[in-house]
């Protein structure tokens, strides 16, 4: 059930200038998560930030009773809170949207680019429980925006593009080799800029296998209410918040 | 004991704080978060006669307190209201009203006749001021004679009481509520969002689909709070204050300039519980303020 609940800032893990993981706590038990839920959190002693701000969640710890979100601080909202002191009450909207299929025993490719890698390392704990073989292909501009790598080693094969050469096979990760060899996977999710994610949900559509993307529009509310955030696709405009994140991108009228 | 039921134009609601239509969905959405049968009304998401789609994405700018929207009153139209939806919340104990809208006056007519036949819709609200659509919407709100004309022609079909929601984006808000008055509208709710625009400077292009939207939010309710204090001192019909009310506060401060009764939008959006807050808040300031008939405060500014 969506609840709004009352964390409080334990721990900032800083990736680089601009990127961290926030930990969040609470007193309260955590609800349910899936890979693809996000979070409308609200932005504390932050006036000039008047909407809350949709953020994917990377995990939650039922047992700590935590909840752990990986941000890239690009906007005021963003920068804000990254700057919060140790203990800050951060109020949260949570868990909204809906989530990535959880396939058994397939082979899947799971494309990353920037920052929106945030919903696969729970969406490959859930696919290994479920004996589905995960393979990771992550891009971004240089080798300083390449995060996570170990934690994602934990659950698969991990594969780097890189626009300058700096980490893994120069290029964007459409041209990545793992598309032009034996390429046998069953279905890819992926997550990252909307360039990307449409040339990856081609590449799916040339390959006649399924692909989900999961989308980061603009969003107000949250929870289906405002009609701000929609995307077109073939069932007409449908809220990214609600109808969404998680998209089949046969579904989608890009 | 402190009596909250207020009378908006012969409709009762059990307390003066309702939600704003396109801030609150069609109530659904806000299950998880409060009981909808706390709420004085629900004013339920802008209705057509068809099915509309909306403006294209980007819809919504973050403006300093408050938002711009440009949604453009998608809707799936008002059969699929009245036959898929109303009857999912029909029951909840909340005045569920509807807010319609036309291209023309024919439209309006239309929708309203449905409306008229079905049970437990006990009013609706004229929207004659939504500013995101290219024909109709605040077109019908700007002018005097097409405020009248579409209010006069609602009025002949909807027997219930009418609530006409003004825009102010005109030069004389009074002018345009006397008019609606006079054709027969029950009650009046003000204000719709203010025209606006927003930049980006890097990209030098709107950051709206439609270049300009409607603005909500903490940054229009001192204009709103003029505008509704204006107007209750034009009209006989009561007024329903709309614009950036976050807290208990803010609705009492509506209530003190005329209003009857409030209604609360895009806080909505930043808590989900906040209406459910601001009935809380009412009734603790007439507790401690010895008021015992909420009613009471409306007009009640000190001169």
């Amino acid at each position: 059930m969506k609840q709004v609940q009352d964390f409080s800032v334990v721990d900032y893990h800083r990736l680089n200038a601009d990127n961290y993981i926030l930990t969040l706590s609470s007193d309260a038990s955590i609800e349910n998560v899936n890979p693809g839920n996000f979070a409308e959190i609200k932005i504390p002693d932050a006036p000039e930030v008047f909407l809350r701000r949709p953020i994917s969640i990377l995990e939650v710890d039922q047992k700590a009773k935590t909840i752990r979100f990986y941000i890239k601080a690009i906007g005021k909202g963003t920068k804000k809170l990254g700057n919060l002191a140790i203990g800050s009450s951060v109020n949260i909207v949570y868990p909204l949207g809906n989530s990535f299929t959880i396939l058994r025993q397939k082979r899947v490719l799971i494309v990353g680019g920037g920052s929106g890698i945030a919903p696969f390392i729970m969406l490959a704990s859930k696919l290994k429980k479920e004996n589905t073989d995960v393979t990771f292909l992550l891009g971004a501009r240089t080798k300083n925006d390449i995060f996570l790598t170990d934690e994602f080693s934990n659950y698969g094969e991990v594969l780097i593009t890189t626009e300058d050469g700096s980490l893994g096979e120069k290029g964007l990760v459409t041209q990545h080799s793992v598309f032009s060899n034996n390429f046998d996977f069953n279905h890819i999710y992926t997550c990252g800029p909307d360039p990307m994610m449409k040339a990856v949900a081609k590449i799916a559509n040339d390959k006649s296998i399924s692909c989900e993307a999961s989308l980061e529009n603009m969003m107000a509310c949250g929870i289906g209410a405002c009609l701000c955030c929609v995307t077109p696709t073939i069932n007409g405009n449908q809220c990214v918040c609600t109808e969404g994140p998680v998209f089949n991108t046969k579904d989608l009228q890009w | 004991m402190v009596n909250l039921e207020v009378n908006i134009g012969g409709l009762n609601l059990k307390n003066p704080v309702t939600t704003a239509s396109g801030t609150f969905g069609f109530g659904e959405e806000f299950t998880d978060f409060i009981d909808l049968n706390s709420l004085g009304g629900i004013f339920v998401k802008g209705l057509t006669l068809k099915n509309r789609e909306g403006n294209d994405y980007p819809r919504m700018a973050e403006t300093a307190s408050g938002m711009l929207n440009a949604v453009g009153l998608q809707n799936k139209g008002i059969d699929y209201f009245i036959n898929t939806i109303y009857p999912g919340i029909k029951d909840y104990g909340t005045e569920i009203i509807p807010n319609i809208n036309g291209s023309v006056v024919e439209e309006y007519v239309e929708v309203a006749e449905k409306l008229n036949d079905v049970a437990g819709i006990n009013a609706l609200e004229l929207n004659i001021s939504c500013p995101n659509v290219k024909e109709g919407g605040m077109a019908f709100g700007v002018s005097c004679p097409s405020a009248i004309a579409v209010t006069s022609a609602v009025r002949e079909v909807f027997q219930k009481p009418i609530i006409v929601k003004l825009s102010p984006n005109v030069t004389d808000i009074t002018e345009i509520a006397k008019g609606v008055e006079g054709a027969g509208a029950d009650a009046v709710s003000l204000v719709n969002t203010f025209l606006g625009m927003a930049i980006d400077a890097n990209t030098k292009k709107p950051i709206l689909s439609t270049i300009t939207g409607g603005l909500s939010g903490p940054a229009i309710k001192p204009i709103a709070l003029r505008m509704v204090w204006q107007v209750y001192n034009a009209v006989k019909i009561p007024v329903v204050g709309i614009g950036g009310i976050m807290n208990a506060t803010d609705a009492i401060e509506f209530m003190l300039a005329g209003a009857s009764a409030i209604q609360v939008g895009t806080a909505n959006f930043i808590d989900p519980q906040v209406s459910v807050k601001i009935i809380e808040g009412i009734k603790e300031y007439c507790q401690n303020n010895n008021i015992s008939e909420v009613s009471t405060l409306t007009g009640g500014l000190i001169l």
